[in-house]
């Protein structure tokens, strides 16, 4: 191996021939500057392609790919934070509603409640009005047939009184009489 | 059987590109495992689909993105994604042609300190060009740290120009030394292996294991150090660009 490359050495390099034959054998391949030349020129070329490629087409694109994903992954974020919040707002509302429609039905009830127990009480005074003057009727209806009963009652003893005394003394006797006598009987 | 721990390091030249004066320059083993690096990150880069959930060839190549992105805006800021598709292209060169490399019979680009030493002047020369352009005189505040007593401010004015001035030493030889120690030892060990089999029989076959193991090891460690030395090398790169960003500590 050591004879080919120094063989192509000296095909390739005639100037160097001589120089190369000395080196070889000892000159260590990173100290022989008789290569320095062929690799600073293929290095500047490689490197230069390399850093075209790589700042005109290779970063644009990986970066780009990269920037992409991230705008996609903030964005879903974003997106989701949104649907949370609206969520929250809409659960919030929600219960806002129900407690509104718990107090109004809350009030409604006791409204009702009111009313009906006024209007169950307007009712009952007017039946207890309308029952206490049915008594005053009845008891004025007593006294209005007691107090017939008792006139008749008068008559039917002055008539009674008056047969009796026509029975015993055989004389009709004076209805006057009769009806004075009554009286003071009923009186006493 | 001779075994050669330096012998993966040779560059071997497969034809001839042309002349720059005395220079032959040969498209070499080295150049093309450099072309095969670019290669394969643009195959990751550009064949991964663009799915919203990502596949697995997708993932590597968003992981390797976002974790570039996040050591630049880490280190350098902001204002340092200006420099993401360089620091991206460093990391990514060193890091797949590191990782290329220890696949045996394979090369290793940064085993060469002409590479690194070229890697690291790239990134010198643009903190110090971006940072006077960007700050004018204001960017050799990175040479006074603020809050130093006037006494010592020349002494350490001084050790802080020396160690800007020795950044890119430091900065290539790292790489280049991580790599070339790691790829001899791993073929010394693995030699090692294979003589005592070659030379002491049925004995030399018990007695590989121990070196057997070892290289295993080794290729675990180097796995890692192959990722871990890119990586350095591109946090070294955002904090140097960080100071010509935002000079004045």
């Amino acid at each position: 191996m050591a004879e080919s490359h120094g063989e192509a050495k000296g095909q390739n390099a005639g100037a160097h021939t001589e120089a190369d034959g000395g080196h070889h054998g000892g000159t260590f391949p990173p100290f022989d500057s008789s290569n320095y030349a062929s690799q600073l020129v293929s290095l500047a070329i490689a490197f230069v392609a390399l850093y075209l490629i790589v700042s005109r087409i290779a970063l644009p694109r990986v970066g780009g790919t990269i920037d992409a994903r991230q705008n996609k992954i903030e964005g879903d974020l974003a997106e989701a934070q949104k649907l949370k919040d609206e969520s929250d707002a809409a659960l919030k509302a929600y219960e806002t509603e129900l407690a509104n429609a718990r107090s109004n039905a809350q009030a409604i009830g006791n409204e009702t409640r009111e009313k009906l127990n006024a209007a169950s009480e307007v009712e009952r005074k007017a039946l207890e009005e309308k029952l206490a003057a049915k008594l005053a009727d009845a008891e004025k209806q007593i006294a209005t047939t007691r107090t017939n009963a008792m006139s008749n009652v008068r008559g039917i003893a002055a008539d009674a009184a008056g047969a009796i005394v026509q029975q015993l003394a055989g004389v009709t006797p004076d209805a006057n009489a009769v009806n004075s006598a009554v009286d003071a009987s009923l009186k006493g | 059987m001779k075994i050669d721990p330096i012998h993966q390091f040779n560059i071997e030249p497969l034809f001839t590109l042309g002349h720059i004066g005395n220079h032959t320059i040969a498209f070499t083993n080295s150049s093309l495992y450099m072309f095969i690096a670019v290669l394969l990150i643009a195959l990751l880069m550009l064949a991964s689909s663009r799915d919203l959930v990502p596949g697995r060839l997708q993932s590597v190549a968003e992981i390797s993105y976002e974790f570039v992105a996040s050591t630049v805006r880490g280190n350098a800021g902001a204002e340092g994604m200006k420099f993401f598709p360089l620091i991206f292209s460093l990391f990514m060169f060193i890091c797949v042609s590191n990782l290329v490399g220890i696949i045996p019979y394979t090369f290793t680009i940064s085993s060469h300190l002409i590479v690194t030493a070229a890697l690291a002047l790239l990134v010198f020369f643009t903190v110090l060009v971006y940072g006077l352009y960007k700050n004018g005189l204001k960017f050799f505040k990175i040479f006074v740290p603020s809050g130093v007593p006037l006494y010592i401010l020349p002494l350490v004015m001084f050790i802080e120009v020396l160690s800007f001035f020795l950044r890119p030493v430091s900065h290539s030889v790292r790489l280049f030394a991580n790599m070339l120690a790691g790829h001899i030892a791993l073929k010394v060990f693995a030699g090692f292996v294979a003589m005592l089999g070659f030379s002491l029989g049925a004995l030399g076959w018990f007695g590989g294991v121990l070196p057997l193991a070892l290289t295993v090891a080794l290729y675990a460690l180097e796995l890692l150090v192959a990722f871990l030395q890119a990586y350095v090398f591109a946090i070294l790169t955002c904090i140097y660009l960080n100071d010509a960003i935002h000079p004045g500590h």
